[in-house]
């Protein structure tokens, strides 16, 4: 109970810390000085410790299974270990928007200390903006989703937290995702603050620079573990479904990934500032509108913890008011920022870095359509309908093909400086000679489609260039950008060789039964069933006889009691060839027929190893400054 | 006339005009063939027509329905009105069970048959078809 107090007044403590610091930056709005700065540092940390004090509590009144609290009753379970006991403190919605708050507070503070030599009014200004949107989600979590309700009387236990999400993988997917992801908010709020006091130039972009990369490696890396997750435990071998709850958490990836770019031209040529301000707004609008998309119910998934309309209209409205009020400043302000003159040729680096700019805009596009449309036309019309992968597919592949061409020869151009086109033939022989490698690779394998045959050819031809980069020696090393572009060659080149050679068979099967796959035979030996703390457990035995060498597979059902959930928990055996994986279901509670599917992913670990290599270099970016 | 500065520009405005409206009629165009419509199992019998188009099918798993042998799983999808035989070869969600909400997604063979291609988890343990929750509680 007295948890629950404090943690309940400290968030609104924090809420009355917000509006007193923005009521005190505008009272002094005229005369921003050094005075005010300690001030204020005072009022932000108090602020972060509120909401901090407020979130320990809840953890705490989770660790001690408190059920008079509402959250802890319908998230937790006495019989559920102390670890998930405290993820599940973000596993729903009043913890994670908690969370978020906390993380929204963390980034402001963290903000502050960092940026002791821009000027006060911009200081300031980004301060305002984040106050707004602090108070805004405040009185959001307050009003429609506290998490220190009370339920009365108290019941003896809670009702737990869906079996699927006790993993530890999905335990820290939301807290990194959540980095990511709200700490585009300073971003955000620099960006139109640097707009509002004319400061958009190459000392701001090296400022924000640091912010970019900080929500970028987060946001990757949240993704990844999303993705990591849902290959192992949703028992389908696949990694990326174009599912809408992904597509939410890859719009402000591709956003932000654009706005790297941008950044870098803006700190080194003084140029593309409307663009880099207009990312930086996006980026955190789709944050937004993610949130919005997930948690009002409005898509189904994993993640909808609470069907409540009055919470989707709140978001939505704060979401249309941050959009027009960004837009707004935007315009008045737009005008005033002046562009250093550098007109660029075409094959420079700045003509290739937009073109891939708008590239990926594209690819924005058709995942935003693609993710919004149905919802739309449910809402307008009553039919409902899906956009499945086909349509990104479609619409992806084959603009990826000059993408990742662009990609490759782009970072061989200089600055400003047309490059000799005579300089870079061979580099056009190279991609002839890929063509013919990929046709050649298709062709044995008996796939070999025009589109699939470029989008190889183009991956090798990334894979190749951006090796070359990497181990050459020069004076100027970017190893961040090789590294990170390296890894991206090697994750495309990974997903293309994945969805090419991949192999499956889906049937139902007997204990005792075999059956034949390609050169493999598959035996399915036996099941056993044990009773662990807070589940049933079936584990069945495979064994795979693959020409001399044999296989033994033990995947598992696991049937939940509290709430009743029945979960597949495939057998993986990964090498660096390939996964074998093996995943079975019950269809019917007589034990008879097993649902059983078993799947040849060739290169599955390389997607994993590329996306942390991608990590790594924007991580080498941040962590070491060796410019100059 | 113009200088060079000029006409490239209109060049490069032309250009981007173009490429526009390009991407939105692949857009639409991708769309209109991708979409994937949700249908009933009474709103099938009503059909005037039964077309290739891919389609969701949704509703419930009629008790006692499920049928299994090695290849393919039947059963009966039913919204409380009508029904439909589907049959599938493939892997179905854990959430799948009897009296439980499932969405089919295939292609209809005729009014009474359905082939499903995929069979939808919806991660939620209390999860129902569209309307179906309101003609379940009217019954």
């Amino acid at each position: 109970m007295i948890f629950n107090f404090i943690g309940n007044y400290s968030l609104l403590l924090s809420l009355i810390t917000s509006l007193s610091l923005l009521v005190i930056i505008l009272i002094n709005i005229k005369s921003l000085d050094d005075k005010l700065d300690y001030k204020i540092k005072n009022l932000i940390f108090f602020q972060f410790f509120f909401v901090l004090v407020s979130f320990l509590s809840l953890i705490i009144l989770f660790i001690i299974s408190e059920f008079s609290n509402l959250t802890v009753y319908n998230n937790s379970h006495t019989t559920k270990p102390l670890f998930y006991k405290i993820s599940g403190t973000w596993g729903n919605h009043e913890g994670s928007l908690l969370l978020w708050l906390l993380i929204l507070t963390f980034s402001i503070f963290l903000y502050f200390l960092f940026a002791k030599k821009r000027s006060n009014n911009e200081k300031f200004y980004t301060i305002i903006i984040q106050q707004i949107i602090i108070i805004g989600f405040s009185i959001f979590t307050i009003k429609t989703s506290n998490p220190f309700d009370l339920i009365n009387p108290t019941p003896l236990n809670g009702l737990g937290l869906n079996p699927i999400l006790q993993d530890p993988i999905l335990a820290v997917h939301p807290p990194i995702l959540y980095l990511g992801y709200v700490s585009t908010s300073i971003i955000f709020a620099s960006s139109l603050a640097s707009l509002m006091v004319s400061k958009v130039d190459n000392n701001w972009a090296k400022h924000i620079k640091n912010w970019v990369f900080f929500s970028w490696i987060f946001l990757t890396a949240g993704i990844l573990l999303g993705s990591i997750w849902a290959y192992y435990e949703l028992g389908w071998g696949g990694f990326w479904f174009w599912d809408p709850v992904e597509n939410v958490s890859l719009m402000p990836w591709l956003s932000l990934t654009a706005l790297i770019h941008c950044i870098l031209v803006l700190e080194k040529r003084d140029t593309l500032k409307s663009w880099s301000i207009i990312l930086s707004i996006s980026t955190f609008t789709l944050s937004v509108c993610g949130t919005f998309l997930v948690r009002s119910g409005i898509l189904n998934s994993v993640h909808t913890f609470a069907n409540d309309p009055d919470r989707g209209l709140y978001i939505l409205i704060f979401l249309f008011f941050l959009i027009f009020a960004s837009i707004i400043i935007f315009f008045i302000y737009e005008n005033k920022l002046k562009n250093t003159k550098v007109a660029f040729g075409i094959l420079t680096k700045e003509s290739s870095i937009l073109m891939n700019n708008w590239f990926v805009m594209y690819f924005l596009a058709v995942i935003l359509v693609g993710t919004i449309y149905p919802i739309f036309l449910e809402v307008i019309s009553n039919h409902k309908i899906s956009v499945g992968p086909p349509f990104f597919n479609k619409l992806i592949i084959p603009f990826l093909i000059p993408f990742l061409i662009f990609m490759s020869i782009g970072p061989n151009f200089n600055w400003i400086k047309n490059v000799k086109f005579k300089n870079k033939i061979p580099l056009i022989f190279f991609l002839i000679l890929n063509i013919i490698i990929a046709f050649l690779i298709l062709k044995n394998i008996g796939e070999a489609k025009l589109n699939l045959t470029l989008l190889l050819a183009a991956s090798i031809y990334l894979f190749f260039t951006t090796f070359k980069d990497l181990i050459k020696k020069t004076k100027f090393k970017n190893y961040s950008q090789q590294i990170s572009h390296f890894g991206f060659a090697l994750l495309i080149l990974s997903i293309v060789m994945n969805a090419v050679l991949s192999r499956e068979i889906t049937t139902n099967l007997k204990v005792g039964e075999e059956i034949n796959f390609n050169d493999n035979k598959i035996k399915f030996e036996n099941i056993e069933i044990n009773d662990v703390k807070n589940y049933k457990k079936l584990t069945a035995f495979f064994t795979i006889q693959e020409n001399s060498s044999n296989f033994l597979f033990k995947p598992e059902i696991r049937i939940y009691n509290q709430p009743v959930i029945i979960t597949s928990e495939a057998d993986i055996k990964t090498n660096i060839f390939m996964d074998r994986f093996l995943v079975i279901n019950l269809i019917k509670e007589d034990y008879e027929y097993f649902n059983v599917r078993y799947q040849e992913k060739p290169l599955m670990i390389w997607i994993w190893l590329s996306v942390l290599l991608i990590i790594f270099g924007g991580l080498s970016n941040l962590l070491i400054k060796n410019e100059k | 006339m113009y200088g060079k500065k000029v006409k490239l520009r209109a060049l490069f405005i032309l250009i981007l005009i173009i490429s526009l409206i390009l991407t939105v009629f692949l857009v639409l165009k991708s769309l209109e063939k991708n979409v994937v419509y949700f249908i009933s199992p009474s709103e099938i019998k009503s059909l005037s027509e039964i077309n290739k188009k891919k389609i969701r099918v949704g509703g419930m798993v009629k008790e006692n329905s499920i049928k299994i042998d090695n290849k393919v799983i039947n059963f009966i999808i039913t919204d409380f009105e009508d029904e439909i035989n589907v049959t599938y070869s493939g892997i179905v969600p854990n959430l799948f069970q009897e009296n439980k909400g499932v969405v089919a997604e295939g292609f209809l063979k005729d009014r009474n048959y359905f082939e499903a291609e995929k069979i939808l988890a919806k991660h939620d343990e209390n999860y129902m078809p569209p309307n179906l929750d309101k003609k379940r509680k009217e019954k």
